[in-house]
């Protein structure tokens, strides 16, 4: 195998005309049923709901999130057709864009844990007019016993809080604020760069 | 006296003059210029979140630093994509309606490898731009230039085996937008791409060489090395052109490295 290390391309903001979808007409990158990773009516349904705020508390209508998660057994997903969507196939992959007042949702399946003990989590990432980068976030399923032991959210301190989604019902809410006191905590990865001044 | 045709003033519109945002562009660029030059390691590789002179980014960047940490479970695999999702025509941006759209026809294409130079096989790459007099499809763009209505300005493809990929599209226009007074973005291509784990999911933008906007464009200058901001560049490659049909151009994108363990057998499952 060879390790050329080549240097990534750099990201751009995904600006603000990345598109919407509605009954009418799929324009660009958000397509039916993109938040519907199960069908509304299935029985194991769950909503992953939140809004997504700006350094003023002001919600972000034009962010557009996307989630990536194991499912309801802790399998991770390895299987084609996130586009197109076959109720009967879980793929994994969901997209979302916020509406008017910065909310985005999912219907999708609380993931179990990939490991025996393991926390789990829904991955996120967010993309936003005025984010010039991607920006990776978790939330992880609340109430679960792997919590307690959770390197990464131990290393956090008290803003693992912001990490942790909170129940009500057959919904999660998973608030996603970009700055300011509640700021949620937002994660880099080997070999990226978020220069700062 | 403005004829009725005029575009209009936005009161949304910040009232800086380009001339101020040039002046901190420029002075962000001589700060970093300095601080690489005594110090090789501070080069910068990607745009800062915080880039003052693009306005939309003060209230929109994370203040506190991010949590560095290695990539768990999910993280190391990335959702899969085929030609079920996507169909081959989708690569073509200018046969999706009844007539051909207005402007000049192009080919991209290029190559997608991750970090350690591996191409990224079989997955998705999504495109969308604005039309050749710089309108978007959507509704919150009131630019008052044409729409064409043979042109949506959305494509999909998934990449072969060795990482290529190729779009036929015709070449977008500079437009207008409100960051400040006179404000206009360089013509560009946005490119939205996976990876084989999901921590190299990326949404960018392609330039085309030589645009006289570059200087003055705090999205693309967010980047603050010149060697950083080329890699959004393409290059014309009159290989890529064809006779009497399309010029070309070429741009291949990196994504970062993979953590993934490699596998023994890596299967081709189609």
């Amino acid at each position: 195998m060879t390790t050329n290390d080549l240097t990534p391309t750099p990201g751009q903001t995904i600006g603000p005309f990345f598109g919407y979808f509605n009954a009418a007409e799929q324009v660009h990158l958000p397509f039916e049923n993109g938040d519907n990773l199960v069908p509304p009516g299935d029985d194991r349904a769950i909503q992953l709901i939140g809004t997504v705020y700006d350094g003023e508390g002001t919600p972000i209508p034009d962010a557009m999130i996307e989630i990536w998660q194991a499912d309801e057994h802790g399998n991770i997903p390895n299987q084609d057709g996130s586009l197109i969507r076959d109720p009967f196939a879980f793929t994994g992959w969901g997209r979302a864009t916020t509406d008017n007042v910065g909310t985005y949702r999912f219907t999708t399946v609380q993931p179990g844990a990939t490991d025996e003990g393991k926390a789990p989590f829904i991955h996120v990432v967010v993309f936003a007019r005025g984010l010039l980068n991607k920006l990776h976030t978790r939330a992880y399923i609340p109430e679960n016993k792997g919590l307690a032991n959770d390197a990464t959210l131990s290393a956090l301190g008290d803003r693992a809080e912001t990490l942790i989604a909170k129940r009500d019902g057959k919904r999660l809410l998973f608030d996603i604020h970009l700055q300011g006191n509640n700021e949620t905590v937002f994660f880099s990865y080997p070999g990226m760069d978020y220069p700062k001044p | 006296m403005t004829s009725t045709n005029s575009p209009k003033l936005d009161p949304l519109a910040t009232a800086d003059s380009q001339e101020t945002l040039s002046s901190e562009i420029q002075d962000i660029s001589t700060t970093y210029e300095q601080s690489v030059q005594a110090d090789p390691k501070r080069e910068e590789t990607q745009p800062r979140l915080n880039y003052p002179p693009y306005r939309s980014s003060l209230l929109r960047h994370p203040t506190k630093d991010l949590h560095h940490t290695d990539p768990e479970t999910i993280e190391l695999y990335s959702p899969a994509f085929g030609h079920r999702d996507v169909h081959q025509l989708e690569s073509n941006l200018t046969i999706q309606h009844n007539g051909e759209p207005i402007g000049e026809r192009i080919v991209i294409r290029g190559r997608v490898l991750d970090g350690n130079g591996r191409p990224v096989r079989n997955q998705l790459i999504e495109v969308w731009q604005a039309n050749a007099a710089g309108r978007y499809i959507h509704k919150r763009d009131q630019h008052p230039a044409p729409i064409d209505p043979n042109f949506s300005g959305v494509g999909r493809a998934i990449t072969g085996d060795d990482g290529t990929y190729e779009f036929t599209t015709i070449k977008p226009a500079p437009y207008p937008w409100k960051n400040h007074h006179n404000a206009w973005r360089p013509a560009h291509v946005h490119f939205s791409l996976f990876g084989t784990d999901f921590t190299q999911r990326m949404i960018t933008q392609m330039y085309f060489p030589g645009d006289p906007l570059f200087a003055l464009d705090p999205i693309y200058q967010s980047i603050t090395d010149q060697k950083a901001r080329d890699r959004l560049v393409a290059t014309y490659d009159h290989s890529i052109t064809s006779h009497e049909w399309n010029t070309g151009y070429r741009w291949d994108i990196v994504l970062t490295g993979s953590q993934q363990t490699p596998m023994e057998d890596e299967d081709h499952d189609h």
